[in-house]
This record gives structure tokens, C-alpha cells and sequence, in this order.
């Protein structure tokens, strides 16, 4: 076996991944963004106290959570057109969003409603008693402390859906790896633009674990709330890090 | 008459937990409830300012019903959240478990109703939150979270947070129960002073020294219902029901096998 390694670098420090990077990465929030609204009104939903609504609800994180992704990328891509008579005919970049977001909303129900079960039903008494309403004490005094056990596996969520988008180049959506196919199919050199498409999701994955990080120091999660030792981003990706300053 | 309650059923489920309670508050009152875990003391307490619902029977604060409202057809009807939380926030509660907010500091639990739901300028909320907090001496602790304070302290935090909504009445539900001996005192001792101050107080609670000392009135609950109600002197000293003597007796017993806790002294410290 022979490495191009020349054509590994030139792939490397072209532009042709630079596009691309930025759809998936757009695509990525987006798709988190509309997961993370459904999932709060999925766990309000599945947390109410009307039966038929949490019915409802568990029968959404059942199915969306419980079919394969490609498949329902094809479903909002295709299926959705054929069904409607082409009345709806979403374009791929806004099908695939529609899709992973709507597979994430089912996921974050689960997240967002495992946070807002694990805040002590007091806090709830305690606020209502002292005259906030029910959205109030959701707003102020429920969601920050579930914040704590919602935000760690949601930056699990973030890389995971990363990852996802690439599934997008099945109907065609410009991203990272549709890019990589293109590439390869014309060079053949799978193995050299495999290896810089990792790269390319890596540095990607790091960017945004460095993002949760960040996040997480701010609800104060994670070694430095507990007083344990601090680590930081370059740590958390390989396992040992820089001395950090000021700690 | 500043909480007049009539008749009032609870159930959960199948079990009743209240059977038709009266009890009637004059301003100014601090009315002591007792009686064995189970007999419907905290449930009663959280249909005051309507953390439960009632299914019979009503209850008034300041001539008004919490959480109902009469409809067209003369029935009761829950009336809206907004509307109950208007009234709850003119009753400070004081819970058995230690519930501060615990992303919160000292000072800001105290600020934060009335920041938020009064509206109160920040500024001087958090100026009277510190006067507050001053009041049940923690004021060198305003910046600390919850968990950095001991629960007698944490308590007395959330003691000023109920007072920082100026309410007309306060509830406490066992404020002392969750907590270490040793720190029992100080909190009677700042319930003591409130009530001094001529705050109304409806206190349930374990401490009979704090009651034949503080109460104008202990009412005992058994069974969901109020099968005792006079002032400490004859509550102590003469119980009608035998049940209310036989509490008595195991409570004595209890305490003095512990050895006094609370604040009030016992004659050998004196």
C-alpha cells in the first residue's frame, strides 16, 4: 500500500473542504436548535399530567427515536413530495435539518425531561410559595438547576449530530462528506481524502467540545464545581493536557 | 379573623388525610400544630396557601379563598394561576426540607421574589434582602450559596426570604425537624423574635417547649382531624382528648431521652 501523501497535503490545504465544513456545520445547530425546542415542549408534554399529551408524546419519541436516520432523511427528502403531490417539496438542505431535528427533538425529550424530573419537587413548592407562577418558576428557578444535568449529555448530542449530517450526502446536500465522494470518485484515492475529511470532523468535534466546556464552567458543572482537579479542553480530547493558568 | 378554616377534606386517593378541619387565625396569633407524623399537619398547612387543592370545605385568608373562586353557577372553580400566585405571595412559607435555591446566593434568594414578582427595583430589594438577612444574622454570609451554610443557617436564609415578600402570614412546616440538634436553637430563636414582633404564625412542629412558650394556641391533629385546640397553659397542663395525653406522654418521653434539645433551657442549665 503507497500513501499519496501528496495528495493527502494538497487536499489538506486546499479549499475545498472549507464550504462544506460550514454547511455541516450549519446544518448541525440548526438541526440542534430545532431538536432542543422540540424536546422542551416534548418533556413538558410528557411530564403533564394530561394522559392523552403524554400518550402523544411518547409515541413521537417512539417512532422518531426508534426508525434509522437514512430513512427518514429519504422520507422528508422523497416521501414527503410523492405523499403530498409535490404540494411539498422540501429542498435537501431544509428536509435534511427537518430531518435530524426532528430525531434530535426526540432524543432531547428524553434529555431535557430526565433534567427538569431530577430538580427536587421543594424547589418547585418553594417558589410557588413565594408567588411566582408556574412559567416563572420554570423560567427562574426549575430550568437553570436542570441545566446541570441537562447540558453534559446535550454537547454528547452536538458531536453525535456532527457526525449525522453525513448521512446528508445520500440526498445530496453539500457537506463534508458528500464533498469527500465527489473527491475520491474522481481521484480514486479513498484512503488520502477519507483522512482529511476525519480531520476536517475532528477539528469540528473539538470546536464544539471546547463550546461545552465552556458552557458547563458557566452552570458551574464538572471538576472545578466539585472542587477536583481542573481540566481543560486539550485534556478532555487526548487525555493529558496544558498546566492551566490561574488554577 | 385573618384564616378561617371550614370543614376542609383531602384525600389522596383512597386515603382521607383530612376529615373536616376547623381552625380559625386571629392576627397576630401563632397557633402551634402537633401530632403524630401521618395526622395531617403539613397537608393542612399546604392547602393554606393552596400547594394542595382541597376537595371539600374552604379556606379564607383574609376573608379570601386561595386558589377558588366562585363561578356563575355558585360552585366552586380553581381560579387562575396568576391569580393564586398574587395571593401566595402574601403568605410566607418556611418548608421542613431545606429548600433554598440552591443556584442562588443567600442574598439572592432573599431578592429574588420580590425582584421578580413584586418588581421591586433590584436595588432596593437587595437593600432590604440585606436588612433582612441582618434581622436573622447572616448578613456576612449574603454571598454565599446554600450549600457553604450550615442548615440551621439555611434555614434562617429562607426565613428572611419569606419575610422579604412582607407577608401577612407565615407557615412553617416542621422548620426545625431536618436539622441537627444543635442547631435547632438559633432557628426557634428567630421564629421566637418574629413572633414578638406580632407576626402571625402557624407553625407545625415537634418542639412542645417552643409551643407552651410561643403559642397562644397548640391545636393537636389526629387522624385528620383537630381533636385538640387550647391555649399551651391548659394544653399542657389539662389535654381533654386521650389521645392528645397519650402524644404527650410518648413526646416527653422521647425528649427526655434525647436530652433537651431546643433552646429553652432546662432547669438544671438554669
Amino acid at each position: 500500500m503507497i500513501f499519496d501523501i501528496h495528495v493527502f497535503l494538497d487536499t489538506l490545504f486546499s479549499r475545498v473542504f472549507f464550504l462544506p465544513a460550514l454547511t455541516t456545520l450549519w446544518i448541525t445547530l440548526a438541526a440542534m436548535a430545532l431538536g432542543i425546542v422540540l424536546g422542551f415542549f416534548g418533556a413538558l408534554g410528557a411530564l403533564s399530567r394530561w394522559a392523552p399529551l403524554s400518550a402523544l408524546v411518547g409515541l413521537y419519541v417512539w417512532i422518531f427515536r426508534g426508525v434509522p436516520a437514512l430513512v427518514q432523511i429519504v422520507f422528508w427528502y422523497d416521501a414527503v413530495a410523492e405523499i403530498t403531490d409535490n404540494v411539498i417539496n422540501l429542498p435537501a438542505l431544509v428536509a435534511g435539518v427537518v430531518a435530524l431535528g426532528v430525531i434530535e427533538g426526540a432524543y432531547m425529550t428524553e434529555i431535557i425531561r430526565a433534567g427538569l424530573i431530577s430538580v427536587d419537587p421543594g424547589q418547585r413548592d418553594a417558589a410557588r410559595a413565594l408567588g411566582m407562577t408556574a412559567p416563572m418558576a420554570m423560567r427562574r428557578i426549575i430550568i437553570p438547576q436542570a441545566m446541570r444535568v441537562i447540558i453534559p449529555p446535550t454537547g454528547n448530542q452536538f458531536i453525535s449530530m456532527l457526525k449525522t449530517t453525513s448521512l446528508l450526502f445520500t440526498i445530496a446536500v453539500p457537506e463534508l462528506f458528500a464533498r469527500a465522494t465527489a473527491i475520491y470518485s474522481e481521484n480514486f484515492k479513498y484512503f488520502e481524502v477519507l483522512c482529511v475529511v476525519s480531520l476536517w470532523y475532528l477539528l469540528l468535534t473539538t470546536a464544539l467540545t471546547a463550546v461545552q466546556q465552556f458552557v458547563e464552567r458557566r452552570y458551574g458543572i464538572g471538576p472545578t464545581a466539585t472542587g477536583g482537579p481542573h481540566r481543560g479542553v486539550l485534556s478532555r480530547v487526548f487525555g493529558f493536557g496544558l498546566p492551566q493558568p490561574g488554577i | 379573623m385573618l384564616v378561617e378554616i371550614r370543614d376542609v377534606h383531602k384525600r389522596f386517593g383512597g386515603l382521607e388525610v383530612l376529615k373536616g378541619i376547623n381552625l380559625d387565625v386571629e392576627v397576630g396569633q401563632v397557633i402551634c400544630i402537633v401530632g403524630a407524623s401521618g395526622s395531617g399537619k403539613t397537608t393542612l398547612l399546604r392547602c393554606i396557601n393552596h400547594l394542595e387543592k382541597i376537595d371539600r370545605g374552604t379556606i379564607l385568608v383574609e376573608g379570601k379563598m386561595v386558589g377558588y373562586r366562585v363561578g356563575r353557577d355558585g360552585a366552586l372553580r380553581e381560579e387562575s394561576d396568576r391569580a393564586t400566585a398574587a395571593k401566595r405571595a402574601r403568605i410566607g412559607m418556611v418548608f421542613q426540607r431545606l429548600n433554598l435555591f440552591p443556584h442562588l446566593t443567600a442574598a439572592e434568594n432573599v431578592s429574588e421574589a420580590p425582584i421578580h414578582v413584586r418588581r421591586v427595583p433590584a436595588a432596593t430589594a437587595q437593600a432590604r434582602g440585606l436588612e433582612l438577612l441582618r434581622m436573622v444574622g447572616l448578613e456576612e454570609k449574603a454571598s454565599q450559596y446554600p450549600h457553604q451554610l450550615s442548615g440551621g443557617q439555611q434555614q434562617r436564609v429562607a426565613i428572611a426570604r419569606a419575610l422579604a415578600m412582607d407577608p401577612k402570614l407565615m407557615l412553617f412546616d416542621e422548620p426545625t425537624s431536618a436539622l441537627d440538634a444543635e442547631l435547632v436553637g438559633e432557628v426557634l430563636e428567630t421564629m421566637r423574635r418574629l413572633a414578638a414582633a406580632g407576626m402571625t404564625m402557624i407553625v407545625v412542629t415537634h418542639e412542645l417547649s417552643f409551643a407552651r412558650e410561643v403559642a397562644d394556641r397548640v391545636v393537636m391533629m389526629d387522624g385528620g382531624l383537630v381533636i385538640e385546640d387550647a391555649p399551651p397553659a391548659q394544653f399542657f397542663a389539662a389535654p381533654q382528648h386521650p389521645r392528645a395525653r397519650a402524644f404527650l406522654s410518648r413526646l416527653r418521653a422521647a425528649n427526655g431521652a434525647q436530652g433537651s434539645h431546643g433552646s429553652a433551657p432546662t432547669r438544671d442549665e438554669r
